[in-house]
This record gives C-alpha cells, sequence and structure tokens, in this order.
C-alpha cells in the first residue's frame, strides 16, 4: 500500500496523483517511443489504436464525463476526415492549418446538434445523434463535388512542413502525439472548473443548475470538445485508411466507439484507452485466430485418428470464415462486460491494482455493489 | 429592508393550484421557517424561489431586484443557494469536487485558459480550494474529503450537500427538511450548525421542516402553509 502525503493544495491540481505514478507514465512513454524497434510489423495497427483513443477520449468526455450518450460519432469522425481532405487536396492548405480547420468545422457541427439536443435527455438523446450520423452519411454520399461520392475519395500521405510523414513510422509518432496531446488537454479541462461542471451535469442537472451552472453552455461545450477531438483523429483516420468512401462512416462504427467507452470503462480516460486497444486490436486477433485456430483444433483432433483431423480441421474452418463473427463477437463481449464488469477494463484493473497492493488483506466486498435506494444507482 | 419578499406568489400546475397566493418576507440575519403538511406546496415554494418552476402569479423581490424571471443558473450568482429535500449531490465525484462544484458561480476562468491549464487558472484554483477548506472546517467534514459521495452515509450526505450551498458564499441559503432522515443526535448537530451559519456566517436561513423541536430551537419566526388545511396551526403546535 502506498500513501500519499498531501501538503499544499497544489498537490491536488497535478496530472499525476505522485511521482511514482508519473514515472510509471514515463516508463509506458519510454515503452511507445522503442515500439517500432519492437514490432515493426503491427505498427499500423498501433497507429489506429491511437486514431481511436482520440475517438474514444472524445465520446468519453460526452457520454462518459457529462453523461450525454451519442449514437453517431462516426459521423463526426467522417466531417472531419472529409473536412481536412477537401482543405488539403482541394483547396491546398498547410497539413496543420488544415487539421485546425477541420476541427473548428466539426465542432461547429457538434454545436449544430448540441443545441436541439438540449432539451432531450438519455435514450432521446441517442437517437437524435443516430439520426444526424445518418443524415451526414447521406449528405457524405450525395455532395459530390466535394466528397466525391460513392466513387470516393483518395488520400495523400501526410505532409507535413514539406516533410512527408507517410512512412509508418513516422505516421506512428504523429498519431502518438496527438492522442499525448488530446489527453493533456482533456485532462487540464476534467480537472479545471468545465469538467467539474459535466460531472455535474451527468450526476444531477438540477443542483447543478442551481450552483449556477448554465446546463445549455456547458452541454453545448461538451458538443463542440467532443466533435473537435473527433475531427482531429478523422484527419488521421483519412491518412489511415487512405481512401475514403461514405459507408466507411456507418452506424456500425459507432456503436464500435460507444463499445470502446463501454467496455473500457465509462468515467474515466484510462477507459478510453483501453477500449481503443480492445476495438482496434480484436478485429487483428480474430484474423490471427482465423489462421491458426482450425489447425490447432485439427491437430488436437487429429490424435484420435487421421480422419478426425481432418473433418475437424474443415469443419471449424468453415465456420471461422462465415461472414458476420467478427461484429457477433463484439456483440457478445459487450453484453459479458455489462453483465460481469459494468465498470469495464479499468473497473477491472483498479480491482487487480488494489488486490496486489493489499495482499493478503484485499476484501472483495471492497467494490461489491452495495443496495441502496437512492438515485446514486443510476449511471450503472 | 427585507433580503426576500414573495409577494402573491400563485402556483398551478395544469389544474391544480399547488400554492395559492403566499405573501411572506425574510429579514436580514433572520432563521425563517415555512410548515405545512406534506401536498402544501412547501417545496414547490422553494422551487419557485430557485427559480427551476415559473410562478403562475406573483412577484420575487431579492436584496431590492426583481428575480422573477432571472434564469435558475443566476440565482447562484445572486447570492441564493439551496439544498434539497432527496440529496442531489454529485455522486460519482468526490467530497471535494462536490464542494470545488459549489464554487461555479464564482468562476473566472475562460475555456481555452482551462484547456491549456494557465497559471492563472492554477491560481484560482487554489483560490477556490481555499474557500472551500474553510467551509470543510466550518462543517467538520475533513475525514470525508476525498471520499466519493456514494460510499458516504445518509447523514454525512445532508452535511455535505449543506457545505456546497455554504461554498457559494450566499447571502441566502435555503435548506429544504434539513431533519429528514437524520438521527437524533444529527439532528442536534443541525441545529448548532444552522445558528451559527446565521451567528457565525451571517447568512439568512430559509427553511422548510417538519422536526418541531429543531423548528423551535433555532427559528426567529415560522410561516404555517395551510392551503386546504385550516388546522394546520393547532396540528403542529396544539390549541
Amino acid at each position: 500500500m502506498r500513501f500519499v502525503f498531501k501538503t499544499s493544495y497544489a498537490q491536488d491540481l497535478e496530472l499525476f496523483r505522485d511521482s511514482v505514478q508519473r514515472n510509471w507514465y514515463a516508463v509506458l512513454l519510454v515503452g511507445l517511443l522503442i515500439v517500432p524497434l519492437l514490432v515493426p510489423s503491427y505498427l499500423v495497427d498501433i497507429s489506429l489504436v491511437f486514431i481511436y483513443g482520440l475517438c474514444g477520449l472524445s465520446l468519453m468526455v460526452l457520454a462518459g464525463y457529462t453523461g450525454l450518450v451519442s449514437l453517431g460519432h462516426a459521423a463526426f469522425l467522417g466531417i472531419g476526415a472529409y473536412a481536412h481532405v477537401y482543405f488539403v487536396h482541394d483547396l491546398g492548405l498547410p497539413w496543420l492549418v488544415s487539421v485546425a480547420l477541420a476541427s473548428v468545422v466539426t465542432a461547429a457541427a457538434g454545436v449544430l446538434v448540441g443545441l436541439p439536443a438540449l432539451r432531450m435527455t438519455g435514450v432521446y438523446l441517442s437517437i437524435a445523434t443516430l439520426a444526424f450520423a445518418l443524415i451526414i452519411q447521406e449528405v457524405l454520399t450525395r455532395w459530390e463535388r466535394v466528397t466525391g461520392g460513392l466513387k470516393g475519395k483518395p488520400v495523400d500521405k501526410p505532409v507535413v512542413f514539406s516533410v512527408n510523414l507517410g512512412g509508418e513510422v513516422a505516421f506512428y509518432f504523429l498519431c502518438l502525439a496527438f492522442l499525448i496531446g488530446g489527453l493533456w488537454l482533456t485532462g487540464n479541462l476534467l480537472r479545471a472548473p468545465t469538467g467539474r461542471a459535466w460531472v455535474a451535469i451527468r450526476d444531477s442537472e438540477i443542483a447543478a443548475q442551481s450552483m449556477g451552472v448554465n446546463l445549455a453552455v456547458y452541454k453545448t461545450i461538451a458538443f463542440a470538445y467532443s466533435a473537435a477531438l473527433m475531427g482531429v483523429a478523422g484527419a488521421l483516420f483519412a491518412h489511415k485508411i487512405g481512401f475514403l468512401a461514405p459507408e466507411t462512416f456507418s452506424v456500425l462504427l459507432s456503436i464500435q466507439f460507444l463499445l470502446m467507452v463501454v467496455v473500457g470503462g465509462l468515467g474515466s480516460l484510462h477507459g478510453a484507452f483501453y477500449g481503443a486497444v480492445f476495438v482496434a486490436l480484436l478485429p487483428v486477433a480474430i484474423s490471427q485466430a482465423r489462421d491458426s485456430v482450425p489447425a490447432w483444433i485439427g491437430a488436437v483432433a487429429g490424435l484420435f485418428g487421421k480422419d478426425a483431423g481432418g473433418a475437424t480441421f474443415l469443419a471449424v474452418d468453415q465456420f471461422v470464415k462465415k461472414p458476420g463473427l467478427e461484429p457477433g463477437l463484439f456483440g457478445l463481449i459487450l453484453v459479458l462486460f455489462i453483465l460481469f464488469e459494468p465498470l469495464g477494463i479499468h473497473g477491472r484493473s483498479r480491482k487487480l491494482q488494489l488486490y496486489f497492493s493489499t495482499f493478503p488483506l484485499y476484501k472483495r466486498a471492497t467494490f461489491r455493489r452495495q443496495k441502496t435506494y437512492m438515485r446514486s444507482e443510476r449511471l450503472r | 429592508m427585507s433580503l426576500l419578499a414573495v409577494e402573491g406568489l400563485v402556483m398551478d400546475f395544469g389544474g391544480v393550484r399547488a400554492v395559492a397566493d403566499v405573501t411572506f418576507t425574510v429579514e436580514p440575519g433572520e432563521v425563517f421557517t415555512i410548515i405545512g403538511p406534506n401536498g402544501a406546496g412547501k417545496t414547490t415554494i422553494f422551487n419557485v424561489i430557485s427559480r427551476i418552476y415559473d410562478p403562475t402569479l406573483g412577484r420575487l423581490i431579492f436584496d431590492g431586484e426583481d428575480i422573477t424571471a432571472v434564469p435558475p443558473h443566476e440565482i447562484a450568482r445572486r447570492g441564493i443557494a439551496r439544498t434539497f429535500q432527496n440529496i442531489e449531490l454529485f455522486e460519482h465525484a468526490s467530497v471535494l469536487q462536490n464542494l470545488l462544484l459549489g464554487r461555479h458561480a464564482h468562476k473566472r476562468s475562460g475555456f481555452v485558459e482551462e484547456m491549456l491549464f494557465l497559471p492563472r487558472v492554477r491560481a484560482l484554483e487554489i483560490e477556490h480550494r481555499d474557500a472551500v477548506e474553510q467551509v470543510i472546517d466550518f462543517l467538520d467534514l475533513q475525514p470525508h474529503r476525498d471520499s466519493l459521495v456514494v460510499n458516504l452515509s445518509y447523514g454525512v450526505r445532508k452535511v455535505v450537500e449543506m457545505a456546497r450551498a455554504l461554498c457559494t458564499r450566499p447571502k441566502l441559503l435555503l435548506l429544504d427538511e434539513p431533519s429528514s432522515g437524520l438521527s437524533v443526535e444529527e439532528t442536534e448537530d443541525m441545529a448548532f450548525w444552522i445558528q451559527d451559519i446565521r451567528t457565525m456566517l451571517g447568512i439568512t436561513v430559509l427553511m422548510v421542516e417538519h422536526d418541531m423541536s429543531l423548528v423551535s430551537a433555532v427559528s426567529d419566526r415560522v410561516l404555517a402553509v395551510n392551503y386546504e388545511h385550516p388546522d394546520v396551526i393547532t396540528a403542529y403546535l396544539g390549541g
């Protein structure tokens, strides 16, 4: 067990709890810096983790901290991606200016969605954002002069200050830099009055209002900030996939983002990142398993006779190659998480940490849900 | 001049008249209590004063200004803070964060400087923390500073909610049933605190309360709301 001795108010304002925690994050950063040397073949996938991390951060601010669940965040990603590509290619703006402008455009779209959404809560808000996402997808399809319509739009490699950052290693570091920047800005907001106002809105709108929080202003800020982060992620995403088509930004992607924050753990920045790792790497893991699992099972079955081995191999191979396995697995995992670990991966990791730091005195009841008859349980 | 004047307040919900023509004034520095049976409209009066409801008829004058049409989030800035009958704390935040939100009415930092966490924001945060710590000292909340509200007992939550209201540095404090759900000892503490809030902090208190021992211990004046129940005074205070 580690004890933190607080000796000044400033200590509570730091991003890290104490020097030990800060050092662990430094170790993590060094680890991420040498990843390109260790696993060069997975850099593209890890870059996608970072981009999804930004998306998770964006939805975490809105759903996890402000309590506004959006089912249309892929639309913001799409707006960011198309706006960025339009600014860079069609208008020839410098790369960084274009990213900034794309995030401004997306933030404006966020305000536009946020304004009517002020009067809606819960599931009605989710449905409104879902409708927005469908509209945006339609606009991306029809507005051919800007978006290229169904023909799509090719995206060049990112060139920043006339340095080509399209290489795998360079792009990896570009995404990492943006993710760290996003984490820093969000962390700052969350320890400032704005972040507190968001949490207040999530937990009790009426009390927040009576303490002087202007609900309309802070909900709109949350929407705009969340959308702006999504816009930046969209710009990077455009370069990552190299070709924009409207069907990329489908409702399924929005649901994957929601899956990210729920599986990661609502209401924590760690959760956004855990979720991103999970959602970005699960398809990779599945495709790996597709190739290897039938052979393994076949080999095991082969112990019982040559024919059995071959037949099992074929059956399993056919099963794993069936379409729809991936969304099915996603759904199954979401259900299992909501049933068994509503706090997500972040909650599980906190339990593990406590287990080891208090060993052998860990009490299971520490995290057990207590039955209360008050409104406190409404987040769960 | 009175601190708060409620003039001819009428509140209708559709066809139901919840508050019928209530008029009263609260003088600076007093403890003013509203009593009455359930459904008499006491909490509705509170909700009108904190501007959550728009009154059907009537005027509210606070500190010499008409606040009948002021939006609800402006009320805290004008100097009115409140607690709720069924505790409305931010339950997945620490006590400290709850109290710091009470400082929201005094927020002076902008969005961009908060995003970059400039030195000015840091200095302002420490200022807010100073104000919060004074309230923590006043209400003896030190042991609970860093605990999440979900993990606190009902009695402590009541105190935290009062503390949050005090953090706004109000001129008028609205307490909606401060003793409900508290044990006898906790109610006694509450009586002391209400007196201290009045005498030491100089804050005027307007409260709704059922516990007549608490009411008679701390109140300077009492208003009995007897809409549709003409024998309220007899019921509460005896013939």
